[in-house]
């Protein structure tokens, strides 16, 4: 006996049982990143001085890459709708696309460690630059997160489109969940760390 | 007999659904099958040794610490454990308030984290709720073994704190910030050691409720789900969703000590007269708050699967369905729902203003209404039943007590006033202790009696089983019930002396050895239960695959069920509600889940 709606949805739920997971984990990735937010309001309440985020970060280059990351997740949905379109070619263009883009984001982000660095602020420098590097690091795990799951999707177990072209496909759409999610996290991450 | 034969042919046909599999499989290795097992039932009696396990080695640190409290300051009797346990904690066999700070913090954290969740949890859910839904096994079993074994590595991980410098984590279970910051090396072990334990929780969880709500077999509608599988559901909601923000402290927590940061550490912070060099700034409230929001809601994955076991005993026990099963669902729903927003009520005393205790002593009244609405059903569900007294169904009966007095001793606590008296006196650790020792603990040992012979084919001894349990209500109260009268009177927690050096502590101090006593004997009195345990695997009576003449489809499938998705030859389908016992006009006085039909 096999585990039934691995592949197709169960008809009164809608949904398969990897995209449900999925869902959740993604419930317990707010609870994550809204807990790290709280205590960000928190600390600012209750702190005497706080400074801008855009007097000691770069809000352009954040721009920059808050771009790649939008685009990395079109090109995400667009890897998957080659799927559906069953064309392998295009998805493999649009994946990995999506994975340069992770790839550019990540690059940029380590250039902003650098120049702090550069310029002696570090976390233990005041609890602004504390929050920061905690929450964009963690952001930047989860990135990394998405790169390999992105590239195994890419490269080895791109195989599987040939026998389990459907299964293969709710793999890139739970993927792609994942990584839109990503996206989201740092859409909320860059006007409050950067702009306010 | 005669009965059980017609359900079981009732499930062949059923459905007849040809299993081509079946023939085909192959024998899996020793280390596939038994030790890096994908198989639910295999994960969960891991889970319930491991487990197991660690509640021994949990309650052995609190009878060494129970010495220390009985009489402080003597040198302890046994030399050969005071030299295991080394000389730079117990120095000529006289503990240090050091070493006694991180056997209180470890046996808390071991006890939670590494005893009951995973025995209520990873192993009761692991093993029956698959049965109870009717499937083969979980959702992802893949993720269901990685959690395990990430357990597992969590578990390895806090064992091996002992050996830091400075030994284990010495902050207690709470790790209150700013002590924990500065403390020893062993902290850093425990935060990832906590960080392993929360995703394999999380792991868990998904897997849970996926399970759930995708695996549950035709007819078996949310509302026949047995009640223990809603008490595993909504305790996966909680787990989901409370434990991401103790990670995120974790996370703040290890920054602190390792990056140099100040999340939780106020500016101006003076350590053993120097000031600490740090930019300071922050708030260890903030650390509070984080860790009481997974921390009320985990009491209640403490109590939740407890409950469902208790249910499911108590509806075989006594013949008839249970009362107001509807009303136990919504309630757990709902305790589910309000555990999320009661945790300050841990925080009374930190100035945080009268507005905000206001606000939480008021969730904390609203949600002792659910856990008293599923105290009361529980208890009516006995009312005119023909009870038979086994031995699960004892464990199961004396919960009803225990909990209650866990429960009613919490709602002074839940109120702001009464709460400055009480907060961090022995009051406290005897509240929560009859919720999860006399409480959940009981709970379990109920379920370990009820679906051994689901998993062993045999049955555990009665009259052991009997010892067991009444030697161990005794001594459990003589334990705990001190505490009260010890808190009452205003003895703090945590103290190295038990209190000997306060005058206040004066009048009440002759309970400790009372109770440090009763302690020890508690300990032998599990001995009954240990043997019990493993002399039944081999020697227990045999009993045939529905012993207990149960209607859940845990008990439709046969004893012990093969591993690798044979849980069941062919698909059961469900054809009424969970607990149709004692129904009218029928032959026998239950009708199984899967019986189709009127009677
Ligand atoms: C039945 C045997 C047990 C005994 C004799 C016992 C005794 C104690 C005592 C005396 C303390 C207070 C230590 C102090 O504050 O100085 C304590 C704390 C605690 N116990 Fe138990 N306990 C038992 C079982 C359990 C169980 C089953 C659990 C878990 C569900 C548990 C969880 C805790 C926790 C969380 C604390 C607080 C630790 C801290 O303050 O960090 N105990 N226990
Ligand atoms: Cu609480």
């Amino acid at each position: 006996m096999e585990i039934p709606y691995t592949i197709h949805p169960r008809p009164d739920t809608g949904v398969y049982n990897a995209k449900l997971g999925v869902w959740l984990f993604l419930a317990s990735e707010v609870m994550l990143f809204g807990a790290l937010f709280s205590s960000y309001v928190l600390l600012r309440i209750g702190s005497d001085s706080w400074p801008h985020g855009y007097s000691i970060l770069d809000w352009k280059i954040a721009t920059f890459n808050t771009v790649v990351l939008i685009s990395s997740s079109v090109t995400m949905v667009m890897s998957w709708a080659s799927l559906m379109l069953k064309d392998f070619k295009k998805y493999k263009l649009y994946m990995g696309l999506t994975i340069l883009c992770a790839f550019i984001f990540l690059a940029v982000k380590a250039f902003e460690y650098n120049t702090k660095f550069g310029h002696h602020l570090y976390p233990s420098t005041n609890t602004f630059l504390a929050i920061y590097f905690t929450i964009t690091g963690l952001h930047g795990l989860h990135v990394i997160g998405g790169i390999f799951v992105n590239s195994y999707l890419w490269g080895p177990g791109s195989k599987m489109w040939k026998t389990q072209p459907e299964r293969f496909t709710n793999r890139v759409e739970v993927a792609g969940l994942y990584w839109h999610f990503v996206d989201l996290v740092w859409i909320f991450l860059f006007p409050v760390l950067y702009l306010l | 007999m005669g009965q059980k034969e017609k359900s079981a042919h009732v499930v062949t046909s059923a459905k007849k659904e040809h299993d081509k599999h079946e023939s085909e499989h192959h024998e899996l290795g020793f280390v596939r099958k038994y030790i890096f097992s994908q198989d639910h039932k295999v994960i969960g009696i891991q889970y319930g040794i491991t487990s197991l396990l660690f509640l021994l080695f949990g309650f052995s640190l609190m009878m060494i610490m129970r010495w220390q409290l009985a009489y402080p300051g003597q040198e302890f009797p046994w030399k050969w454990l005071a030299d295991f346990m080394g000389q730079a904690n117990m120095p000529g066999g006289i503990m240090l308030p050091e070493f006694y700070n991180q056997l209180g913090a470890m046996h808390g954290t071991i006890m939670v984290f590494l005893g009951v969740v995973p025995l209520a949890v990873g192993a009761f859910g692991n093993y029956v709720v698959p049965l109870q839904i009717g499937t083969i096994d979980m959702a992802f079993p893949k993720l269901n073994m990685t959690s395990y074994w990430v357990y597992f590595l969590g578990g390895v991980t806090m064992l091996v704190s002992f050996a830091m410098p400075g030994g284990a984590a010495n902050s207690g279970w709470t790790s209150y910030a700013p002590l924990s910051v500065i403390a020893t090396t062993g902290q850093t072990v425990w935060l990832i050691g906590m960080v392993f334990l929360i995703t394999s929780s999380l792991l868990g969880s998904i897997n849970f409720i996926v399970t759930i709500i995708q695996l549950r077999v035709k007819g078996l509608t949310f509302m026949r789900l047995p009640f223990f599988v809603w008490a595993q559901f909504v305790t996966s909601f909680l787990l989901l969703l409370a434990f991401p923000p103790l990670e995120a402290a974790g996370v703040l927590q290890l920054m602190d000590r390792l990056a140099g940061t100040s999340f939780f550490l106020p500016s101006g912070l003076v350590v053993s007269g120097q000031p600490l060099a740090v930019s300071g700034g922050g708030s260890p409230l903030l650390w509070q708050h984080l860790f009481w929001f997974l921390a009320h809601p985990e009491v209640y994955v403490l109590i939740l699967p407890a409950m469902g076991i208790v249910a499911e005993i108590i509806a075989n026990n006594t013949r008839k369905p249970l009362w107001g099963y509807k009303s136990l669902v919504y309630s757990a729903i709902f305790l589910g729902f309000m555990s999320f927003i009661v945790w300050a009520h841990h925080m009374f005393l930190t100035g945080m203003g009268t507005t905000i205790s206001t606000f939480f002593q008021t969730t904390t009244m609203i949600i002792s209404i659910p856990s008293v609405i599923i105290l009361t059903a529980l208890l009516l569900s006995l009312w005119g039943g023909s009870i038979r007294f086994t031995t699960p169904m004892l464990f199961a009966l004396a919960f009803l007590p225990m909990f209650a007095i866990g429960g009613l001793t919490g709602l002074p606590l839940g109120l702001a006033p009464p709460d400055i008296h009480l907060h961090d006196t022995y009051y406290v650790i005897g509240h929560f202790h009859y919720v999860v020792a006399p409480g959940t603990i009981f709970a379990l040992f109920a379920g370990i009696y009820f679906w051994y012979p689901k998993v062993t084919g045999r049955k555990m001894n009665e009259l052991l089983g009997k010892i067991h349990f009444w030697t161990s209500l005794v001594f459990i109260n003589g334990v705990f019930m001190p505490m009260f009268i010890q808190g009452l009177a205003g003895v703090s927690r945590r103290l190295y002396d038990g209190g000997a050096q306060y005058a206040h502590a004066q009048g009440v101090l002759q309970w400790n050895e009372f109770m440090s006593t009763s302690a020890w004997l508690l300990g032998l009195a599990q001995i009954p239960f240990v043997i019990n345990f493993f002399w039944s695997i081999r020697k227990g009576k045999k009993v045939e695959a529905n012993h207990w003449d149960a209607t859940t489809l845990d008990w439709a499938c046969t004893t012990s069920p093969p591993l690798a998705h044979g849980n069941f030859k062919v698909v059961p389908e469900v054809h009424r509600g969970p607990y149709d016992y004692s129904h009218q006009g029928a032959q026998s006085d239950f009708l199984p889940q899967n019986q189709p039909g009127e009677a």
